[in-house]
C-alpha cells in the first residue's frame, strides 16, 4: 500500500516549551491510524499539525516536514484552505453550526463555490448517507442541527467534513463526549469510511484503538515511542513504556 | 426580645421591598402621567386627524394639529441613521472582535466609549458649526439644517451602542464553530462572516434595535441641526422630529392650551414607539442569551 | 493534491470584506479624533480664568460660567445623594431578599424600560410631577429628582454586578454564626456594594453632565450665582444646558465651544476613572 502522508523530523514549540520532538511517521492510504498516549503527550497537537490548525495558535513554531501527496504542507506555495479541504477534521466536542442540518452540510461546498441547488441537494444527501445518518434526519433537514443528540451531532459533523470530498479525515477523540451506543455507531462508521478515506484518529480509549485501527502510534511527552501494526503492538510491544501504558500501568 | 428582633428584621425586609419596587413605581408614574396628560388633546382633535393630519400649525388663527410629519420624520431619520450607522458599527465590531491585535483593540474600544460619553449637545454644536454649513455648500441649498444633517448626527451618535452590543455578541460565539469552519477550508474572513456573524445574529439584532431606540429618542442634538420646521420629510428639507416637536414649543405654549396638551400627546406617541422598541429589544436579548 | 489556491471569486470576496472593515474602522477612529480635536481646538482658546470664575453680566457685557459650574456640582451632589440609597437598596432587595421569580423579572424589566426611555420624556414627566404636582417649580431640585429616576437603573445594575462577586460562602458563613439577615446584609453585603457604588457614581456623573433635554424643563436655564441650598431651590442651567442655550438661543458660539471643550475633558476624565476603578477591583479580587 502507498503512503498518503509522510512526516519527517517534525518538531513543534509552544513558545519555549517543546511539544513534539522529531516525529517521523508514514500514514498508509485507506487505513485507520490510531494515535494513543496519556494526556498532554502531544497526540492532539500532532493531529492538528497535519492540517495546520496549529497555525491559529499564537507563539507556535514548527520545524521539519509533513508531506501530503508529495508536497510539504508547510511550503510557502501551499494554500492552507485547499489543504484543509483535502484533510478534513472532526473535533472532540460535536460542533455543528447553529444552523439547519442542510446548511451545516452545505456550508463547505458553498464556501468552495458550489451554488447550484440540485447539486447541493445531491451533496447533502450523499454526505449524510456517507455518515450513516440520512435515514434519521431526512425529514428534518431544515431543522436546527442543535436539536439532535450528541451522537447524531457528531455524525452530522462527519457528514459536514465528507461534503467537501476530503482525502484524509482527522478525528480528535470523536467519541469522548458520547455514550457507548453512539460511540459504537461512530466506530462502525469509521470502519466503513476507510474504504474511501484515510483516517487518523486520536483516542484515549485503547479498546477503541484495538477495535478499529490498522496501525497505532504511541506518544509520550512529545516523543513518538512506537509505531506499527495495531495487533502486533498490543500483543508484543517493543518498548517497555508502551507495554506499561497499554497494560494500564500509567496514563 | 426575640419578638422585637423579628419585628426589626421584618421592618427592614419591608424597607428593601419598597426600594425594590421603586422602578416599577417609576414606570407606572411615567405611563400614567403621559396617558392622562396625552389623552385630552387627542380627544379634542380626533385620533385620525391627530395621527394622520399632514399639517401642524399650532399658532395659526385656525390651528391645525396633525403630527404625521413628525412621525414620518422620526421614522425616516431613524431609518437613515440605521442604514448609515449599522454597517459601519457592525463591521468595526467584527474587526475588533476577530482581527484586531489586543493593543489596537483596547485603544479603539477606549475611543468608542469616549464617543458614547460625549454629551449630545456637543454633537449638536459640532453638527451645527461643521455639518450644516458643509451640507449647504456641498449641495447648493439655502440652508443646511435638514433631515440629512440630522441623519448623519444620529448615525454617529448610535455608533457606540451598535459597536459595543455587537462586539459582546460576537465575542460570545464559541471558538469551536470557527475551528470547524476553518477545518473545512474556509478562510478566516469567510469564517467570521458566514459562521460567527450568523451565530451572533440575535445579539447583533439587539444592537440594531437599541440603536433604533437611541435614535428615535434623541432630542437636543437634532434640535440643533434639523431646522425644526414642521414640514413633511424630505432629505434636504428642514424637519421636526417627534422629540423636537415636544421640545421646541414646550417653553412657550400656554398652560392648559390645546397646543400644550397636544405636545403631551406627541410625547405619548413617542413613548408608545419606545415601549414597542423595548419589547422587541427584550425579545432579541432573551434569544441571544439562549 | 493539486497545488491550486482558492478561486478568484473567493479572493475577491475576502478583499472586499477586508476593505469594508478597514473603511469602517477608519471612519470610527477618524470621527473620534476629529470630534476631540475640533472641540478642543475651537474651545480651549476661549477658556479663561475670568470665564470660569465670574457670572454673566449685562452691564460689563461679559459672560462667565461660574454659576453653571456650581449648578452642575449642586445637581450632581443632590442626585447622587438620592439615587445611591435607592439604587443600592433596590439591588440588595433583588439579590438578597427577593424570592418570587416573577417579581424579580418585573423589577428587572421595568429597570430596563427606564433606561430605554428618552430623556425628553423624563423632562416632561419631571415637569408635570416634580415641578407642578409637588410644587417644586422649575428648580435644580426638581431636575435632580428627575435625574434620580433616570440614573436609578444604572446604579441598580452596577450594584447588582458587584454583589454577584461576593462569594455565597461569605453569606453562608455569617448565617452559620447565627447572624440575622440584617446583620449579614450589614457586615457582608454592604461592603460588597462598594465597587458597584463607585462605578455607579462615575457612570451617573457622566450621564448627568451630558444631560440636557430632561433638565431644560425641570431645572430651567438661569445663570444666577447661588449657594448650594439656595441654588437647589431656584432655577439654574448646568454646563450642558448652558452650552445649548448659548449656542442655540444666543449665538455665543465661542462660549459654547469653551463649555464643549470643558465637557469633553470631563468626559475623558470620567471614562478614565471608570477604567481605573474596574481595573483596581479586578486586581483586588484576583489577589
Amino acid at each position: 500500500m502507498s503512503n498518503v502522508m509522510t512526516v519527517k523530523d517534525l518538531c513543534l514549540w509552544y513558545g519555549s516549551a517543546q511539544a513534539l520532538k522529531d516525529i517521523n511517521i508514514e500514514i498508509e492510504e485507506r487505513s485507520i491510524t490510531a494515535l494513543i498516549g496519556p494526556s498532554g503527550c502531544g497526540k492532539s497537537t500532532f493531529l492538528k499539525s497535519l492540517n495546520r490548525m496549529n497555525d491559529l495558535i499564537a507563539g507556535v513554531r514548527i520545524t521539519g516536514k509533513v508531506c501530503y501527496r508529495r508536497h510539504n504542507i508547510f511550503d510557502a506555495d501551499i494554500d492552507v484552505n485547499e489543504l484543509r479541504r483535502s484533510i478534513g477534521m472532526v473535533f472532540q466536542k460535536p460542533n455543528p453550526f447553529p444552523m439547519s442540518i442542510y446548511d451545516n452540510i452545505a456550508y463547505g461546498p458553498r464556501t468552495h463555490g458550489i451554488k447550484n441547488k440540485a447539486k447541493l441537494d445531491d451533496i447533502v444527501e450523499h454526505s449524510l448517507r456517507g455518515a450513516a445518518i440520512w435515514e434519521e434526519v431526512k425529514d428534518r433537514l431544515k431543522k436546527s442541527a442543535l436539536g439532535l443528540s450528541g451522537g447524531q451531532q457528531q455524525r452530522i459533523c462527519i457528514a459536514r467534513a465528507l461534503a467537501v470530498e476530503p482525502d484524509v479525515l482527522l478525528m480528535d477523540e470523536p467519541t469522548s463526549a458520547l455514550d457507548p451506543i453512539s460511540t459504537s455507531k461512530i466506530e462502525e462508521l469509521a470502519m466503513e469510511l476507510k474504504d474511501k478515506y484515510t483516517i487518523i484518529i486520536v483516542t484515549h480509549n485503547m479498546q477503541q484503538a484495538v477495535r478499529i485501527s490498522d496501525n497505532t502510534a504511541f506518544f509520550l511527552l512529545g516523543d513518538l515511542i512506537e509505531y506499527g501494526n495495531t495487533e502486533k503492538m498490543f500483543e508484543q510491544p517493543k518498548d517497555k513504556r508502551t507495554e506499561d501504558y497499554i497494560t494500564g500501568r500509567f496514563g | 426580645m426575640k419578638n422585637r428582633k423579628r419585628l426589626m428584621e421584618n421592618a427592614i425586609h419591608g424597607i428593601f421591598l419598597v426600594l425594590g419596587l421603586i422602578t416599577v413605581g417609576c414606570v407606572l408614574l411615567i405611563t400614567v402621567y403621559l396617558v392622562i396628560s396625552g389623552i385630552p388633546a387627542i380627544r379634542k382633535i380626533g385620533v385620525l386627524k391627530f395621527l394622520f393630519g399632514k399639517k401642524w400649525a399650532s399658532t395659526a388663527a385656525q390651528p391645525q394639529y396633525g403630527i404625521l410629519p413628525f412621525i414620518l420624520t422620526s421614522i425616516y431619520g431613524t431609518a437613515g441613521a440605521i442604514v448609515l450607522g449599522v454597517p459601519v458599527g457592525f463591521l468595526t465590531a467584527v474587526y475588533l472582535s476577530k482581527i484586531a491585535p489586543p493593543k489596537v483593540k483596547t485603544v479603539i474600544e477606549t475611543a468608542v466609549s469616549l464617543l458614547a460619553g460625549i454629551p449630545s449637545v456637543v454633537y449638536g454644536l459640532v453638527g451645527m458649526m461643521v455639518l450644516v454649513p458643509g451640507i449647504r455648500t456641498l449641495f447648493h441649498i439655502p440652508d443646511g439644517a435638514s433631515l440629512f444633517a440630522a441623519i448623519i448626527v444620529l448615525a454617529i451618535m448610535i455608533l457606540p451602542s451598535i459597536i459595543k452590543v455587537s462586539l459582546t455578541a460576537l465575542e460570545a460565539v464559541p471558538k469551536e464553530y470557527e475551528d470547524a469552519s476553518l477545518a473545512l477550508g474556509a478562510t478566516p474572513v469567510e469564517t467570521y462572516f458566514r459562521v460567527s456573524v450568523p451565530a451572533a445574529k440575535s445579539g447583533i439584532a439587539a444592537a440594531v434595535v437599541l440603536g433604533v431606540g437611541r435614535a428615535i429618542g434623541e432630542a437636543m442634538a437634532i434640535m440643533m441641526v434639523a431646522g425644526n420646521a414642521p414640514n413633511m420629510p424630505k432629505v434636504f428639507q428642514s424637519v421636526r422630529f417627534l422629540t423636537t416637536a415636544v421640545a421646541s414649543e414646550m417653553s412657550y405654549a400656554a398652560d392648559g392650551s390645546i397646543q400644550k396638551q397636544a405636545l403631551f400627546s406627541i410625547a405619548l406617541v413617542l413613548f408608545l414607539f419606545i415601549m414597542l422598541i423595548n419589547a422587541v429589544l427584550n425579545f432579541f436579548l432573551k434569544h441571544s442569551k439562549e | 493534491m493539486q497545488k491550486q489556491s482558492i478561486s478568484a471569486k473567493r479572493k475577491a470576496y475576502i478583499t472586499v470584506m477586508r476593505v469594508l472593515m478597514g473603511i469602517s474602522v477608519s471612519v470610527t477612529c477618524a470621527l473620534v479624533l476629529f470630534l476631540i480635536g475640533y472641540v478642543l481646538w475651537k474651545g480651549l482658546p476661549n477658556v479663561s480664568w475670568e470665564l470660569l470664575t465670574t457670572k454673566p453680566s449685562y452691564l460689563s457685557d461679559r459672560i462667565g460660567i461660574l454659576p453653571d459650574i456650581l449648578n452642575t456640582v449642586y445637581i450632581v451632589l443632590a442626585t447622587l445623594a438620592l439615587v445611591l440609597p435607592l439604587g443600592v437598596g433596590a439591588a440588595i432587595y433583588l439579590t438578597e431578599y427577593a424570592k418570587n421569580k416573577k417579581l424579580v423579572e418585573l423589577i428587572e424589566y421595568t429597570a430596563e424600560t427606564l433606561s430605554g426611555i428618552p430623556s425628553i420624556i423624563y423632562g416632561l414627566v419631571g415637569m408635570l410631577f416634580f415641578c407642578q404636582f409637588f410644587g417644586m417649580k422649575t428648580s435644580l431640585l426638581a431636575g435632580a429628582f428627575t435625574l434620580v429616576i433616570m440614573n436609578l437603573p444604572t446604579v441598580m445594575r452596577t450594584t447588582q454586578e458587584s454583589l454577584k462577586t461576593v462569594p455565597q460562602s461569605y453569606r453562608e458563613g455569617a448565617f452559620g454564626l447565627g447572624a440575622g439577615k440584617w446583620r449579614v446584609i450589614y457586615t457582608v453585603v454592604f461592603p460588597g456594594c462598594i465597587e458597584g457604588v463607585i462605578t455607579g457614581c462615575i457612570l451617573s456623573v457622566g450621564r448627568i453632565l451630558g444631560e440636557s433635554a430632561a433638565l431644560l424643563f425641570t431645572a430651567g436655564f438661569a445663570h444666577a450665582l447661588n449657594g448650594i441650598f439656595e441654588g437647589l431651590g431656584s432655577a439654574g442651567a448646568t454646563l450642558t444646558v448652558a452650552l445649548y442655550v448659548y449656542a442655540k438661543e444666543n449665538g455665543e458660539f465661542g462660549i459654547a465651544f469653551a463649555i464643549a471643550a470643558i465637557l469633553m475633558i470631563l468626559t475623558m476624565f470620567i471614562n478614565l476613572s471608570a477604567a481605573l476603578v474596574s481595573r483596581y477591583f479586578k486586581k483586588r479580587r484576583n489577589v
